[in-house]
């Protein structure tokens, strides 16, 4: 229960802290917005054509805006300097690790919140299904699990900003693909039941690199 | 209790701590001294826990600081150059989420206890960044002792501040540092330092080059004393 206390406490003290300045929130739903409607423009999407091109579309806003968010969530700990204060607390780093993966899945989720409804109307196709709400909070967890190590990874490297995509994004590959052609069957009208092998694989990331990021957090932290 | 055998660390082949054998005795108050790169910072994290050692032994309280556990750093309160301390947050919710980190009993009470001690009960509901340096590093001092820390550790704590801040912060560390508590604090300021502590080190090229009771190095005497250990000022 201590743990869970204090993995709340660093979701609390990250929500807290981006509410009062939206420093975060907002460049990752500008971003969001724009990037949906210049694929809108760039690829004059008609209602035969949509179902083709949307899932990659999706993914891409999310990606993309994710990372602006995961660098920023440890950039603005580093340059405050208050990331030492964290890792001086008593207790296992691997808390630290779950509150800021927390508070990051959180921020990607209020922008998802917003982007499918705005993707729903700009398209006119339905994106709001229990179905495709599960592939895209899947996907979003492992995204945000391997997003949140590699940031961590990133802050002390000399081009932070750009090493994390660098990083990330190879490493999402299996997301990406997995989470493209689960949406990309569901628009096309199949079932839960029809893309169970790509909830299966979005599922095993999960489990595989939210394992590994605990274990691996304290050394990537360390000096 | 602090008990230092054989520290050596080194960044790739830069030696920068070169063997400290150092015991600093509970209640204790110690003023590290040294040039820039003399490796106070170094010594100072490695006692914190933010740094690996490369070869030797740290002790806290008899716990291989090394080897124990996170548990072990509830033993410590850290002041650093920066104020490790979030500005987009009020001072009460800094320490409030410190407090919860730390697990600290009655945290409400002791939150205001904190803040009546570093002189910011006034401004506990104002965020952060509107405070002036002289604010931030008190309520960095607020957040080091809030959980009650038997070992102080202070990085350079006056740096930045001017005059009436550093003197409110000294007011604040003699303070601190009565009691049990011990306390190692690094400083370029010769006379603040000699002042405040009980027991001064002057560090060097990786070594302790002296080790002597603040009693009797006033009057400008341990100017002279350390212009001559690390070779003029």
């Amino acid at each position: 229960m201590s743990y869970l206390r204090k993995v709340l406490a660093i979701v609390w003290k990250d929500v807290r802290a981006e509410l009062r300045t939206k420093d975060i929130l907002s460049s990752m739903l500008v971003f969001a917005g724009l990037s949906v409607l210049i694929f809108q423009f760039a690829f004059d999407l008609r209602a035969d054509n949509v179902r083709l091109v949307l899932p990659g579309v999706l993914w891409i806003a999310i990606t993309f805006a994710g990372v602006l968010g995961l660098n920023r969530s440890f950039i603005l700990e580093q340059d405050r300097g208050s990331l030492e204060g964290l890792l001086l607390a008593p207790v296992d780093r691997s808390a630290i690790y779950f509150g800021k993966l927390i508070g990051n899945l959180l921020f990607i989720f209020a922008v998802e919140l917003l982007l499918l409804p705005l993707m729903t109307v700009l398209f006119n196709v339905w994106l709001l299904s229990p179905a495709l709400l599960l592939v895209v909070a899947l996907g979003t967890v492992g995204y945000a699990a391997v997003g949140t190590l590699f940031a961590a990874l990133s802050i002390n490297t000399r081009a932070r900003e750009v090493m994390l995509p660098i990083l990330l994004f190879p490493v999402m590959v299996p997301v990406f693909v997995a989470g493209v052609q689960a949406v990309s069957r569901l628009l096309d009208g199949d079932s839960l039941a029809d893309i169970v092998r790509w909830i299966q694989l979005l599922v095993a990331y999960d489990a595989i690199f939210l394992a590994a990021a605990m274990l691996l957090f304290d050394y990537v932290v360390e000096e | 209790m602090i008990t230092i055998s054989k520290l050596i660390k080194a960044f790739g082949r830069r030696p920068v701590l070169r063997g400290i054998d150092l015991e600093v005795p509970a209640g204790q108050s110690v003023a590290l001294f040294g040039p820039n790169g003399a490796g106070k910072t170094t010594l100072i994290r490695i006692i914190a826990g933010l740094s690996k050692l490369s070869s030797g032994q740290v002790l806290l309280g008899g716990q291989d600081a090394q080897k124990a556990g996170p548990a072990l750093r509830r033993y410590i309160g850290f002041v650093s150059h920066s104020p490790l301390i979030y500005d987009s947050l009020t001072a009460e919710e800094n320490l409030h989420f410190f407090g919860r980190m730390y697990e600290t009993p009655d945290l409400p009470e002791r939150i205001n206890q904190v803040l009546e001690q570093v002189g910011l009960a006034g401004r506990r509901k104002d965020v952060v960044r509107t405070f002036s340096r002289g604010m931030i590093q008190r309520l960095a001092i607020g957040r080091a002792i809030l959980h009650n820390p038997p070992i102080l550790l202070l990085d350079e704590p006056d740096t930045g501040l001017d005059q009436q801040a550093a003197d409110m912060l000294r007011k604040l560390l003699v303070e601190l540092g009565s009691g049990d508590r011990t306390v190692l604090l690094t400083t370029h300021n010769l006379e603040r330092g000699i002042e405040w502590a009980d027991r001064a080190l002057i560090l060097n090229g990786g070594r302790v080059r002296f080790d002597a009771a603040t009693g009797d190095l006033g009057g400008g005497h341990f100017r002279r004393i350390y212009t001559e250990t690390v070779g003029g000022v």
